[in-house]
């Protein structure tokens, strides 16, 4: 396991006190909060930080941290010596805050095991002690194809558990899930007894997925409704046309009426996202120009020019 | 892995959350719940508490200011704020990248 540098991750000196610390580590939980932030990597960076501050506001746990000495460069393969953290007393958990799951294995070699010990929460607590288990909440990136289809995705979670031994582990769990027909951009679905298992005789907690929609290269999603520009043939648009549109069901024929603009807005209704009450397809008409890159394509504009009285300006004045 | 195939239910359409299953979701108190909505931060559906009715979207909502409050010290107040300005924020990046197609 690598060792990390929670004061590099901070962003502060090894001597910083416990001001400089909480005010870095609202500095950096603002810039990467995952709700918050847009940079990539914001809910990875966000955790490190979280896990660098579970460390460091804790005089205790950080002065353990510094006794591991200051030779250890980040990165650099790391094991606990024996008895690190001996004549060092944790008064609370090991975790005080945020998910277990999220710390990295250096934190949970130093703090995790005897945290979850030490704050009574090993199984086996028996004595009639019943809780539900938590629930559980994860996002899950689909198609545009899927919502209107319903499927089923295999989806993988990574769930902690304490084991016997009190440790916590994390392990992969893999659902089947049948993603339902019709729905949406930031619904919830609730998968019912998914979420961690209850202690004692508690019932098992609930999994929640948000969806989310994968970006698609031409269609455009607002809620129920879909988006699509669609490209036709400057005479098309002026005389009029049947022509093929993709739809997320499959292609459809479309009229086209005659002597359309460019950003007309077409309607086929209930051709959005299905559901009781299905969403319209508006598709939004782009005239194409053909290349003049031909002697007969150039004959043919020069023709216009001369016989067509257009002029595009006419509504600047000019 | 299980061969199983689970069906789950859509917040919103299928179904709605209660006060006691928002709080679960949200791993909060039930009190944490009635302040957010005191603060017009939820709109709940029903006028008593025992009736009231909560949509997906409000899941989003009180999950994201949990985490406002428990990662970033936020207030009630506060996190009414940012989470009416991050809404905004997103409809609006949305129609930036509207706009940046069409461009």
């Amino acid at each position: 396991m690598e060792y990390k540098d929670y004061y590099e991750i901070m962003g502060v000196d090894k001597d910083a006190t416990q001001d400089q610390i909480k005010r870095a580590y609202r500095k950096l939980a603002r810039k990467y909060h995952p709700d918050v932030s847009k940079e990539r990597d914001a809910e990875q960076k966000f955790k490190e930080v979280g896990e660098a501050y579970e460390v460091l506001k804790d005089p205790e746990k950080r002065a353990a941290y510094d006794q591991l000495g200051a030779n250890w460069q980040a990165g650099q393969d790391f094991r606990p010596p024996p008895d690190w953290d001996a004549g060092f007393e944790f008064s609370g958990g090991g975790y005080t805050q945020g998910d277990s799951a999220a710390f990295s294995d250096f934190f949970e070699s130093l703090f995790g095991q005897r945290g979850f010990r030490s704050a009574g929460m090993g199984a086996g607590s028996g004595g009639g002690f019943q809780m539900r288990g938590e629930d559980h909440h994860a996002k899950i990136l689909i198609d545009l194809e899927d919502a209107y289809k319903g499927m089923t995705r295999t989806i993988t979670l990574r769930v902690p558990e304490v084991d016997a031994q009190g440790h916590v582990r994390t392990r992969e769990r893999t659902l089947n899930v049948r993603i339902p027909k019709g729905v949406r951009q930031g619904q919830q679905i609730r998968l019912a007894g998914q979420g961690a298992p209850g202690m004692g005789s508690g019932a098992q907690g609930d999994l929640y997925l948000e969806v989310e929609f994968n970006p698609h290269s031409f269609y455009r999603v607002e809620g129920r409704d879909v988006f699509l520009d669609l490209p036709v043939a400057p005479w098309e648009a002026a005389l009029g046309a049947k022509v093929k549109a993709p739809t997320p069901d499959g292609a459809v024929d479309l009229s086209i009426p005659p002597d359309s603009k460019a950003g007309r807005k077409l309607r086929l209704k209930g051709r959005g996202i299905p559901g009781r009450t299905p969403g319209d397809l508006y598709v939004l008409l782009q005239i194409a120009l053909p290349p003049a890159n031909t002697e007969k394509a150039k004959a043919l504009y020069t023709k216009m020019q001369q016989e067509l009285a257009f002029n595009p300006r006419a509504g600047l004045g000019v | 892995m299980s061969e199983k195939v689970l069906t789950g239910l859509i917040v919103n359409e299928d179904m709605t959350l209660t006060l006691a299953e928002l709080s679960r979701a949200c791993c909060v108190h039930a009190e944490w719940i009635v302040a957010l909505v005191d603060e017009g931060i939820l709109e709940p559906e029903g006028d008593v508490r025992t009736g009231w009715h909560f949509s997906g979207p409000s899941l989003r909502r009180a999950r994201m200011a949990v985490h406002l409050q428990q990662d970033l010290g936020v207030n009630l107040a506060g996190a009414a704020l940012a989470l009416d300005l991050m809404e905004e924020l997103e409809s609006l990046r949305r129609r930036v990248q509207l706009l940046d197609r069409e461009i």
